[in-house]
């Protein structure tokens, strides 16, 4: 690819430099953007933002879980407004737990995963001077905004017993509907109703980019596994979040328009809504993560200096793991009543994601097996993304069980499996791929040694919070609640402290940033030397603001399952 | 290569499909709807019960006579929405039928309160897997029941249990099925 490149890269500087980086003036730029790499980039501002909140409120939920009692819910209670009582306490927990879940899930991975990374990287990886449609994408980005101010609005009307809207980010009916009277729950469901319609758009808009903008060469069997995975996420969009946009516009009507979708008195059925909303939640799951899969696949090839081991079984494996995942969903529903039979199918089909799964976890090892590996920070978090994944499928794999799920349905051995699985794996992936592509984004290098310091306080943090949880979940300690018995302190306060931990590290996180924009090098074109073949290190860091003008040509010699090393 | 319209239209062609489908599952989310009752109706899915004919419910007791009159407890359990003025409970706790045999069973209702209201039942059993089973005949769940202020009424269900049930894998060591009512408030289609 490198040959491709240097035509490229003469092209740009004889003839086409003053035209492919000529920028709007600010505002025009960034409010106004229809470049996919000032959207990524806005997309990616946004997650950090809204990350900060979503992890400023865990923190508020960790310290009222360090003791027993109730003790700092009052105060944030008093602090929005609201007058502290037993109940105004229980659904300030509730509207933090709600916010954080959808916060994090829906403005903090999704924008950062999709709409930061896959706007970015996408076009520059399949050789595209943009995405199919770049309006669009500005609309999306602004809806997501949107859909995030409307969430944060609906924290200060009533939602029921207090301020907010306090349903979990699963809002299940009837506490969404009958159970919490106000207008803050249509507003969170609006706000969902916001980042959907987004996402539906942004996945339209790269299925689009991918089928038809990919340079001449670059077969679909070639393109490298990053956009592998957001072509699968997309579609995994596509067919999932229109099915929760039905089922919480019927949230909406049954609350607002006396329909009963919802509600037996008039021939509904509660359950109908967990079915929905797990048809759309459960792909969901895998729309956080396969796009870290995609990031952790381009990482280790980089720094191991290999091609991915098994490059059709990695995408394949991507494939199987969306197509299966549509039709696992009641696995997230086995106390409901379903009977023996349906739960021994939903185990099985759930179980069997563990294969591809696995088939991509050992491809990883294999593909570092035998590599001349270079330890820098993008790949120390991959690897710690490799471990923390498995450590969370492995616990997966135990709630798959109908039967064992009976005792652990709710607990924090729930709690804890997800946390392993996304802020563990989706983040890992985050800042494994954020401090691969910040050298190529912002034309700067941070500082490996605080990337690698970030990496181990983190990791250190997020494991001592989430570690005791899986022996608090096996004791039968029950999810969204913010008090407990004296039997659960213990476990409590020591995963309070790693929340303290963790947070640290992210201080770490952002000197870092403002050192690298302070004080960093000046980043070239590949820093991360010969392992790095994918198109994106063939332009100057940060890249033109238009790229591409003359498409480059993918030769065959770049075959990604040829085993070749590629040299210049 | 492509000219740039070319590729626009291509473009549109493309993202016009992936819209389409993303419409499409929009209209799953509500086809959803009437498919999961379909589904709970024949399936007897969360322990939806059966209707069943008084022809139906002969056949069922012959072909009883013959599976050697095993018994099985039925447990009756009634309760009120909470915006329902009413006290509502079986006559009997428990009873005792033969399965294939017809039963009936009385239920009291009373308004407490002193306007007319008009209630609808709603119903199922457990253990979910005896729904497809349970077959009511007749029932005061199938219309919407109007009380007086102060009005006492006796409400009758008439049920058997399948002798099918005998031979469901899942479904034949149920010693105890509990039929359980709720009165909602009807909802009046015109408001």
């Amino acid at each position: 690819m490198a040959t491709t490149a240097d035509t490229f890269q003469a092209h740009t500087e004889d003839h086409g430099h003053h035209d492919a980086d000529h920028k709007p003036a600010f505002f025009a730029r960034w409010f106004m953007s229809t470049n996919h790499k000032d959207i990524g980039t806005l997309y990616l501002i946004f997650a950090i933002c809204a990350g900060i909140i979503g992890g400023f409120i865990s923190g508020i939920m960790r310290m009222e879980l360090a003791d027993p009692g109730i003790q700092y819910l009052g105060y944030w209670v008093s602090l929005m407004g609201g007058e502290a009582s037993f109940d105004a306490n229980l659904h300030m927990w509730n509207v933090l737990i709600t916010a954080h879940g959808l916060i994090m899930v829906f403005f903090m991975v999704m924008p950062a995963m999709i709409g930061g990374f896959g706007n970015w990287f996408v076009p520059l990886m399949i050789g595209a001077p943009d995405m199919a449609f770049p309006r669009m994408n500005n609309i999306s980005f602004w809806l997501t905004v949107a859909g995030f101010t409307s969430l944060m609005f609906s924290t200060f009307v009533p939602g029921g017993t207090g301020m907010g809207a306090g349903i979990g980010w699963t809002a299940y009916a009837p506490l969404s509907t009958t159970g919490s009277t106000g207008p803050a729950v249509d507003f969170a469901i609006f706000s969902l109703h916001l980042a959907g319609a987004a996402s539906i758009m942004g996945a339209i808009n790269f299925i689009t980019t991918i089928f038809n903008m990919r340079a001449p060469g670059m077969t679909l069997h070639k393109m490298p596994l990053f956009v592998w995975s957001v072509l699968v996420t997309a579609f995994l969009l596509l067919l999932a979040l229109p099915v929760l946009a039905a089922a919480i516009t019927m949230l909406l009507t049954d609350r607002n328009f006396g329909t009963t979708f919802f509600d037996p008195a008039g021939g509904g059925d509660p359950v109908l809504y967990q079915h929905l909303f797990w048809f759309f939640g459960h792909p969901e799951v895998y729309i956080m993560i396969l796009p870290g899969f995609g990031m952790i696949s381009q990482i280790v090839a980089t720094f191991s200096r290999k091609p991915v081991f098994g490059y059709l079984g990695m995408a394949y494996a991507m494939v199987a793991i969306g197509l299966v995942g549509f039709v696992v969903w009641a696995h997230h529903m086995y106390t409901t009543g379903l009977d023996v039979n349906t739960k021994m199918y939903f185990t099985a089909a759930t179980m069997v994601i563990a294969v591809p799964t696995g088939v991509k976890i050992f491809s990883w090892i294999a593909t570092m097996w035998g590599g001349s590996i270079e330890f820098k920070s993008p790949l120390v978090w991959s690897m710690g993304f490799i471990f923390l994944f498995t450590v969370g499928g492995v616990t997966g794999v135990v709630l798959a069980n109908g039967g064992v799920d009976d005792v652990l349905h709710d607990t924090y051995y729930v709690v804890a499996h997800f946390h392993y699985v996304l802020s563990m794996g989706a983040v890992f992936s985050l800042f494994a791929g954020f401090y691969y592509w910040f050298p190529k984004m912002s034309g700067k290098m941070h500082s490996e040694f605080l990337a690698h310091l970030h990496f181990w306080v983190f990791f250190i943090g997020v494991n001592i919070i989430f570690f005791p949880q899986h022996f608090l979940g096996m004791d039968g300690m029950p999810r969204r609640i913010p008090d407990y018995p004296e039997a659960f302190a213990y476990w409590n306060n020591i995963s309070s402290y790693g929340y303290y931990i963790m947070a640290g590290s992210m201080g770490i996180f952002f000197v870092n940033l403002a050192y690298a924009f302070i004080a960093g090098k000046k980043a070239g074109d590949n820093p991360w030397g010969e392992g790095a073949t994918t198109l994106e290190w063939t332009l100057s860091s940060p890249p033109p603001y238009h790229q591409f003008e003359t498409l480059p040509v993918i030769e065959d010699h770049h075959d990604y399952h040829d085993h070749r090393p590629v040299t210049a | 290569m492509m000219n740039s319209s070319a590729i626009n239209n291509k473009n549109n062609r493309v993202g016009l499909i992936a819209f389409l489908g993303a419409l499409a599952m929009l209209g799953m989310g509500y086809a959803a709807v009437p498919l999961y009752q379909l589904f709970c109706q024949v399936t007897g899915f969360g322990g939806t019960t059966q209707r069943a004919s008084a022809e139906e419910a002969s056949l069922a007791e012959r072909a009883a006579a013959s599976a050697g009159g095993k018994q099985i407890s039925i447990r009756f359990d009634g309760n009120i929405a909470s915006d329902v003025p009413w006290t509502f409970k079986p006559e009997l706790a428990t009873d005792t039928i033969r399965i294939g045999v017809r039963d009936i069973a009385f239920y009291t209702a009373r308004n407490n309160s002193n306007v007319p209201i008009t209630g609808t039942a709603t119903f199922n059993v457990e253990p979910e897997q005896t729904g497809k089973y349970f077959n009511k005949i007749q029932c005061f769940c199938f219309t919407e029941q109007t009380l007086q202020p102060g009005e006492e009424v006796r409400m009758p269900v008439l049920y058997f249990v399948d002798p099918a049930i005998l031979a469901d894998e899942n479904a034949k060591d149920v010693e105890q099925i509990t039929l359980s009512y709720t009165f909602h408030k009807a909802i009046d289609p015109a408001s």
